[in-house]
């Protein structure tokens, strides 16, 4: 371990820590641009340059590993006007264009210019100008404020493994671009906007909508997929105008997906805002007052029986609104609940049976993963991004099955088979993938929720307990069992018990076969909007719907509750490892629109049941009483304490037909996207939200490592 | 000067092969079959598809020399498996790849200070007048191309002209006409060798007798 001195500071580092990296340990900050912690370093912007006793000239610290003895000092004159020279240099070809940058007032560039930055130029020649690219519809590019510090081409490498952008050309005319037009195929874009230090890459959506010191900063939890990345939602006025990420370890690290970041727009557009009423099967829908709405709901409730009635959650449902549900149901006497909008029927009584068990951060350990009906990069693009980041730090020797539709996840994927029948292959031990779980000490199996809506998930599910057994795949200490969900509501609906009662009520697909039989009179829909309602719920039942967008469901309902979006109320969301987490209200909702779990108390009370919360602060009280584990935020579930995965399944005939992933469209997958203008551009832009031909490098990295 | 590059231009030819397995089998036999290794051999396959089409340029009408098409580097990145902006950016770095048609007779001249101080001014007048083109031009006939360069890294007997594979050394305007010359009746110039004035290397170390080198 060697040990320096730094600014007479003696300090102590790891073997290859970087001068910079020690210093920043001390807490001494040290100017970068090209370094960034999560990206390799190719030292090419000498910003960060320091002086070392001994060394004739300042050295780049971010590319100088810590010696032993070295005297280091980050602060003298000379180191001072060699980073003034750098910056110089670095300005004499950029624009100096902040006042209509959008990067003003959070750009590297120009804070380390009000640092190290002379107040004049004395450059006289003229200046060069980099032609701007078109490399898709996220990403505004004005390249002539790019300053070459290759960061956005190590991330699209790296991290998201899709190598298209490119340093080209060299010396004065070097610049960045895919040189063949195309825009930048990886669902990770966005966080280029993120890394790039300077104005060059910046968000399309957002341009010249604000500046960073107008905007009100609120911590929120994304709702797009089930991973629950921490995001930040920027809003100014009742306006929401920007998501960004906020550093999570154990999920998103600092990135986030597009469909995270730039799905808001959906919020505000095609928005129920106020309730409707429609007077009798078959009427027109007429906007009505919440007084009208709420009588004419509870009236009609009164008239059906407690076991002709049905509620279901939808996929962006907040923990407190269907709490809040369930508790009303309940006191009606109705056991036919679900939450499950996907149809899967997996046994819920153990949440070690449909938990991310393994956890997120608990990937970077894992030596063998088997994909069973899913498709991470599309249902959980930060997991996906997680196995990439193991896959890169085990330098290719991490092997990664796949059962199911053949995909493109950015790391090479052993592709097993497409049916179910794969599974008992692997059980047998014969194929080459079974020698490779044998051999891992820690194997992972990741399950697509809805390979439990299959006819057959019940023999699924028997091969799976069967091969979990077989492999080890929980041992101690290690629990490699997950179940992936793509739902950002689900893991908590079913932490609170939102399903069938008792064993002979109804499920998801009773309960809509009900609606047509005549066996289930009223329908409550909790923002369910990702089946075809109009066509599915027969028409003499009696439906509510209470949501933010006229989706499907919308249009079929009898009686509209217009209520808030996940950025217009504070909720909690417990995410596929178990993590319960806390969105924060960022605007208010539009129009007559009300706080989801509000809207049930206030039903409730028409029906004369008294819902025992009336502030945010009792229906927490609420969750905490009954399940304490949702009401510590951030926490992850103890295991040994729930207990391992027992979904037993039953032996049985596998039905064939390929373990499809539900995604069909990674860019439509809720209704906040199908809303957005921005998300439309990028289902344009990338049809099917995958590229067959991104990715190939990393086939030939594996084998760099081998 | 920056490379011109017009991947969508009419000259542009759609596919590219190699007409060579066997040397493309040496090339891809010198270096490991890892990812790295392959990766090295994107130079010697970029300079191969270069010499490939300067063959073939000879008999084309005009005539043109080596130059690699976006085709090529597309091929050579689909025989290595790497994404293509990697030889993308291999090919746009180094001065030696044409990325657009020249002429058969690419005439480089030295302009950077060695060179300069030593009248690379009027070497490059010469090659004007004499070639009838100006700088980044190309003759009608295919001909000749006259580009300027950076330091070619042979000071020592600057200045320096670099034509296709061939350095000529210690130009005056003199020798210069005279290799334009040869070139324009497609005779082999003096090369450098024999335009060098004897005992002159480098002419500020003491002097030494021919061949005692
Ligand atoms: S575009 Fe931004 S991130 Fe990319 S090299 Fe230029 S300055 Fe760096
Ligand atoms: S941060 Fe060290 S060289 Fe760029
Ligand atoms: S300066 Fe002309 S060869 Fe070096």
């Amino acid at each position: 371990m060697p040990k320096l001195t730094i600014n007479g500071t003696e300090i102590e580092v790891a073997p290859g820590t970087s001068i910079l990296q020690a210093a920043e340990s001390l807490g001494y900050e040290i100017p970068r641009f090209c370094y960034h912690d999560r990206l390799s370093v190719p030292g090419n912007c000498r910003m960060c340059l320091v002086e070392v006793e001994g060394a004739p000239k300042p050295v780049a610290s971010c590319a100088m590993a810590a010696g032993e003895g070295m005297i280091v000092h980050t602060d003298t004159d000379r180191v001072r006007r060699a980073r003034q020279n750098v910056m110089e240099f670095l300005l004499i070809n950029h624009p100096l264009d902040c006042p209509i940058c959008d990067q003003g007032g959070e750009c590297d560039l120009q804070d380390q210019a009000v640092a190290y930055g002379y107040d004049r130029s004395r450059y006289r020649e003229s200046k060069r100008a980099v032609p701007n690219k078109n490399i898709g519809p996220l990403i505004k590019t004005i390249m002539t404020r790019c300053i070459q510090c290759t960061r956005c081409v190590r991330f699209g490498e790296e991290i998201a493994g899709v190598t298209e952008l490119g340093l080209l050309h060299r010396g004065e005319d070097v610049e960045i671009g895919t040189f063949v037009e195309k825009a930048v195929s990886t669902e990770l874009s966005g966080n280029m906007i993120d890394i790039c230090p300077v104005g060059a890459l910046t968000s399309a959506p957002y341009a010249y909508k604000a500046r960073p010191w107008e905007l009100r900063k609120t911590q929120s939890i994304d709702i797009s997929d089930a991973a629950g990345s921490n995001i930040r939602i920027d809003s100014r006025g009742n306006e929401v105008l920007r998501i960004l990420p906020r550093l999570h370890e154990g999920i998103n690290e600092e990135w986030i997906s597009d469909k995270a970041r730039f799905c808001y727009d959906g919020v505000s557009r095609g928005r129920l805002d106020t309730p409707w009423l429609r007077d009798e099967p078959g009427a027109k829908l007429r906007p009505v007052s919440w007084e009208e709405a709420l009588t004419f709901v509870a009236g009609r409730l009164r008239k059906i029986r407690a076991k002709d009635m049905a509620a279901l959650a939808g996929d962006l449902a907040d923990l407190e609104s269907v709490v809040a549900l369930k508790d009303l149901m309940t006191q009606l006497g109705t056991p036919h609940l679900d939450c499950r909008m996907d149809g899967a029927r997996f046994d819920p009584s153990s949440r070690a049976n449909y938990l991310f068990n393994t956890t997120i951060a608990g990937l970077e350990r894992a030596d063998c993963i088997l994909l069973v009906g899913t498709n991470p990069r599309w249902e959980s693009t930060m997991i996906n991004a997680r196995i990439r980041k193991a896959w890169r730090q085990k330098k290719g020797a991490l092997p990664v099955g796949l059962i199911g539709e053949e995909a493109d996840l950015t790391y090479p994927v052993e592709h097993i088979g497409e049916t179910a029948a794969a599974l008992k292959e692997i059980i047998g031990g014969k194929h080459p993938f079974a020698k490779k779980m044998k051999a891992a000490q820690n194997p992972v199996l990741i399950v697509g929720s809805a390979v439990f809506a299959r006819e057959d998930h019940g023999a699924i599910a028997h091969l799976l307990g069967e091969l979990a057994r077989k492999y080890d795949i929980i041992r101690d200490g290690w629990n490699g069992m997950n179940m992936l969900h793509g739902a950002a509501g689900r893991t908590g609906a079913l932490d609170v018990g939102f399903v069938p009662q008792a064993p002979d009520a109804r499920g998801m697909a009773e309960i809509i076969e009900g609606t047509r039989s005549g066996a289930v009179k009223a329908l409550y829909l909790l923002g369910t909007d990702e089946f075809n309602a109009r066509a599915d719920i027969g028409w003499q039942c009696f439906v509510v719907y209470q949501g933010h967008h006229g989706d499907h469901a919308a249009m079929r309902a009898d009686v509209i509750l217009p209520g808030a979006a996940w950025t217009e109320q504070d909720g909690t969301y417990v995410n596929v490892e178990g993590r319960p987490q806390f969105a924060r209200q960022a605007v208010s909702p539009p129009g007559e629109a009300k706080e989801n779990w509000k809207i049930i108390r206030a039903l409730a009370e028409r029906l004369n049941i008294r819902l025992p919360y009336d502030t945010s602060a009792h229906i927490s009280a609420r969750i905490a009483a009954d399940w304490p584990h949702l009401a510590k935020w951030d926490v992850l579930p103890d295991h040994t304490e729930i207990g391992a995965w027992d979904l037993k399944g039953e032996k049985g005939d596998l039905s064939g037909g390929v373990l499809a992933s539900p995604v069909r469209n990674y860019y439509m997958t809720n209704p906040l996207c199908r809303a957005s203008e921005i998300m439309a551009r990028c289902h344009a832009a990338f049809p099917k939200g995958r590229d067959a031909d991104s990715g190939s490098e990393d086939k030939t990295e594996q084998e760099a490592a081998e | 000067m920056k490379k011109i590059f017009e991947p969508d231009a009419a000259y542009q030819p759609d596919t590219f092969a190699f007409k060579d397995p066997k040397k493309v089998k040496d090339i891809l036999g010198r270096y490991p079959q890892t990812h790295q290794g392959r990766r090295s051999a994107v130079m010697p396959l970029l300079d191969l598809a270069q010499r490939q089409t300067a063959k073939e340029g000879l008999k084309a009408d005009p005539p043109h020399g080596g130059w690699i098409p976006r085709a090529a580097m597309d091929e050579i990145a689909r025989m290595l498996d790497l994404p293509p902006v990697k030889v993308y950016e291999v090919a746009t770095f180094y001065s030696m790849f044409q990325l657009a048609p020249v002429g058969v007779h690419l005439i480089q001249v030295c302009t950077t200070t060695p060179c300069w101080l030593r009248g690379s001014d009027r070497i490059l007048e010469t090659c004007r007048e004499k070639a009838g083109i100006d700088l980044d031009e190309t003759r009608p006939d295919g001909k000749f191309t006259l580009v300027e360069v950076e330091c070619l890294g042979a000071c020592v007997n600057a200045p320096i002209v670099q034509i296709n594979d061939d350095y000529y050394e210690d130009l005056t305007p003199e020798l210069m006409e005279d290799i334009l010359d040869a070139l324009e009746k497609d005779k082999k110039p003096k090369t450098a060798k024999t335009a060098k004035i004897p005992g002159k290397t480098p002419e500020s170390s003491p002097r030494r007798k021919p061949g005692s080198s």
